[in-house]
């Protein structure tokens, strides 16, 4: 039993829509995942804000470090070439 | 890199990209390097502020069972679950920053941590629920516009969530207000009355004047708070006197008025003495709220130890199966 | 006794279901063990006042009084409340919430799942909607009590007496009277003896499989069709009527 008497955290993930990506809303607390769906519901959408809902327990999260930011990120940044725009088609041709 | 991360130079070099990620104006996150005393104004700032979102679902939760109508006990409902949904949304927020909503509360229960004054009032009469919604929740909204731009990412997305939906909690007060002024001569008197008791305390929740905040100054430099207090409270001020005319209402404070060079209204001054008294705990609801709030968290204890006991006898049997 | 008193009176009784259990489930709100159950709790006195507000309506209609929903929620008294009796009990500790939450969500899955087969259009159209909120509020109450009753000594001793103390109010539930009788027969009320079987089958399940012991029926208190009540329900009225009794000239 965790010292912690509020349960354990979960991170709630929301889709809005059918279809739709599942984007982060935030946190609830509960002992048990069927708890934490539950109280995910009850919290995040009580306005009709969702059709879907994931909920994860907080530790099994692993975030990118900002300090690794530049090692991660930057170096894609200069690979125009996987843009459509990169490309430059003959005039006149459709669909393409 | 772990291992780089503990030389010093390279510590240094991560502070100075904090400020310059504040100076750009790009948000904070929960993993990013920030000094130590950024990171206790924010748990400071947002346990307070969960704190007082929960704590204030007291004085209107007072009124849910004597809700005058169907409609009227819905809304009410409404608004306090949503004021405890934002507090859930603070909390929430807050531990990012490494502080557990255990540890929040029991600060709150020592004393340590506060929540805002104002809940350590009364809801004495049904005009009450009103005037909260109008000018207590209308209070907060222009501070917790302002706060949607603040520098931390997980502070200002709880507080672009709160500002949606606490659109409608000033309406629902207002329209109280509104009903009871087009009402009986009871009804009215009641409204007046409840005007004359919140107007003050509603302007003392911007905090102390500029010259005598004790936080504002690192608050500022790191964008957690985005406009003085007393720019805040003008903006309530100005909003609300031409509301309070529209139905009849008077605003308590003879030394009111418009200001035409500075294109604002000028105010009475504010009783301070009565604020740090209110603060100090001397209010007249101050021992209720939090004898309130512990006995629930202990009679809860119970319920959150069977939770967690039958989880841990779930996942044992699942081990043996 | 007529079609539309039967009809009146049978409106009345869900409509005064809802609106009581409302009532008892949101004075929870800042009491819960839980911020998260907080919302969840007042959640479903939200869906139940919805209910009321659409049953007391109806009701009014009926009747041909033209009296509001609010005129009927507010202006009737101890006697004039069909309710059942259960509803209207203190709320005790949050394992009694929990236990008279599975016990009338249960039934009242079973019973909308048949009223929404009514010949009345109305009361069709509130069942199919009130179905998917009574679906979710078993679920709760249902993890809710495998939780509590195999949960620690504490809460097993807890959810048990709780169970206990309801057990003789779970009668009333299911008893029927004349009104019953005349609708069933134009296929407007449900028929109770199905959803007594479902109900029944339900809540065995639920208990043994937290570790409860289902009491045996016994001496089953009942009254509220004949709006002879608990004398909870006079102090539930005495703070809920108050505003509109104080000033019945005032409008809110």
């Amino acid at each position: 039993m965790t010292k912690d008497s509020q349960l354990a955290t979960w991170e709630v993930f929301i889709q809005s829509k059918p279809g739709a990506n599942y984007i982060h809303a935030g946190s609830v607390h509960a002992s048990d995942n069927k708890m934490a769906l539950q109280n995910a519901r009850d919290t995040y959408t009580r306005r009709g804000e969702g059709t879907s809902i994931w909920v994860a327990p907080t530790e099994s999260i692993t975030a990118s470090n900002p300090d690794d930011s530049e090692m991660f990120f930057d170096p894609a940044n200069d690979k125009v070439y996987r843009l459509p725009t990169f490309y430059v088609m003959p005039e006149g041709a459709k669909a393409i | 890199m772990e291992l780089l991360e503990k030389t010093d130079k390279i510590h240094e070099e991560l502070l100075k990209n904090f400020e310059e990620k504040i100076n750009r104006g790009d948000a904070i996150e929960p993993k990013d390097k920030m000094p130590d005393a950024y990171r206790k104004h924010l748990m400071r700032q947002m346990s307070q502020h969960a704190h007082s979102e929960v704590i204030g679902m007291q004085p209107e939760g007072n009124w849910i069972t004597r809700a005058p109508s169907l409609r009227a006990k819905q809304i009410l409902l409404a608004k306090i679950q949503d004021e405890g949904g934002h507090g859930l949304y603070l909390y929430s927020a807050a531990e990012t920053l490494g502080i557990s909503r255990d540890e929040m509360i029991s600060q709150l229960h020592s004393g340590k941590a506060k929540y805002s004054n104002i809940f350590n009032y009364p809801a004495l009469t049904w005009a009450d629920i009103g005037a909260i919604g109008w000018l207590v929740d209308g209070a907060a909204i222009v501070n917790q516009v302002s706060l949607q731009r603040t520098s931390y990412g997980p502070y200002s997305r709880a507080m672009v969530r709160i500002c949606k939906e606490e659109s409608f909690h000033q309406r629902q007060g207002y329209e109280i207000m509104a009903k009871m002024m087009k009402g009986t001569k009871d009804q009215q008197e009641m409204a007046q009355d409840a005007m004359n008791r919140w107007w003050w305390p509603s302007l003392m929740m911007f905090g102390p004047h500029d010259s005598e905040s004790p936080h504002t100054g690192d608050a500022v430099k790191w964008k957690i708070k985005r406009h003085s207090n007393d720019e805040l409270r003008q903006k309530f001020i100005d909003k609300t006197v031409q509301q309070a005319e529209v139905i009849g209402l008077t605003i308590p404070d003879k030394d009111l008025k418009w200001n035409e060079a500075a294109g604002r209204y000028d105010h009475g001054a504010i009783d301070w003495n009565e604020f740090y008294r209110v603060i100090g705990g001397n209010g007249p609801c101050n021992k209720q709220r939090m004898a309130h709030h512990i006995k629930v968290h202990e009679e809860g204890v119970w319920v959150r130890e069977a939770a967690e006991a039958y989880r841990v006898k779930k996942e044992k049997q699942l081990l043996h199966s | 006794m007529t079609h539309q008193e039967a009809l009146y009176s049978y409106c009345l009784r869900l409509g005064d279901n809802a609106l009581i259990q409302s009532y008892r489930l949101s004075e929870w709100c800042s009491n819960a063990p839980l911020l998260e159950e907080d919302l969840a709790l007042t959640n479903f006195a939200l869906d139940m006042t919805g209910r009321a507000q659409a049953l007391l309506t109806y009701a009014g209609q009926v009747d041909g009084s033209g009296r509001t929903d609010d005129e009927l929620a507010y202006r009737r008294s101890e006697r004039k409340f069909r309710n059942n009796l259960m509803l209207e009990l203190p709320n005790g500790d949050f394992a009694f919430t929990i236990a008279r939450l599975l016990l009338n969500a249960t039934y009242e899955y079973y019973f909308f799942t048949e009223l929404r087969k009514s010949a009345d259009e109305t009361l069709s159209a509130v069942a199919a909607k009130t179905l998917k909120e009574v679906k979710y509020h078993m679920t709760h109450a249902t993890d809710w009590t495998l939780r509590l009753g195999d949960g620690t000594n504490e809460s097993h001793r807890r959810m048990q007496a709780a169970i206990d103390a309801l057990w003789m109010y779970t009668g009333e539930m299911f008893e029927t009277d004349e009104a019953d009788a005349l609708l069933q027969d134009k296929n407007v009320a449900v028929d109770m003896a199905p959803v007594q079987a479902s109900w029944k089958a339900y809540i065995e399940n639920v208990l043994k499989e937290a570790t409860l012991t289902m009491p045996a029926d016994g001496y089953m208190q009942t009254g509220g069709r004949k709006g002879v009540h608990t004398e909870h329900l006079g102090h539930i009225l005495s703070e809920m009527q108050y505003l509109q009794r104080a000033y019945p000239e005032a409008t809110w």
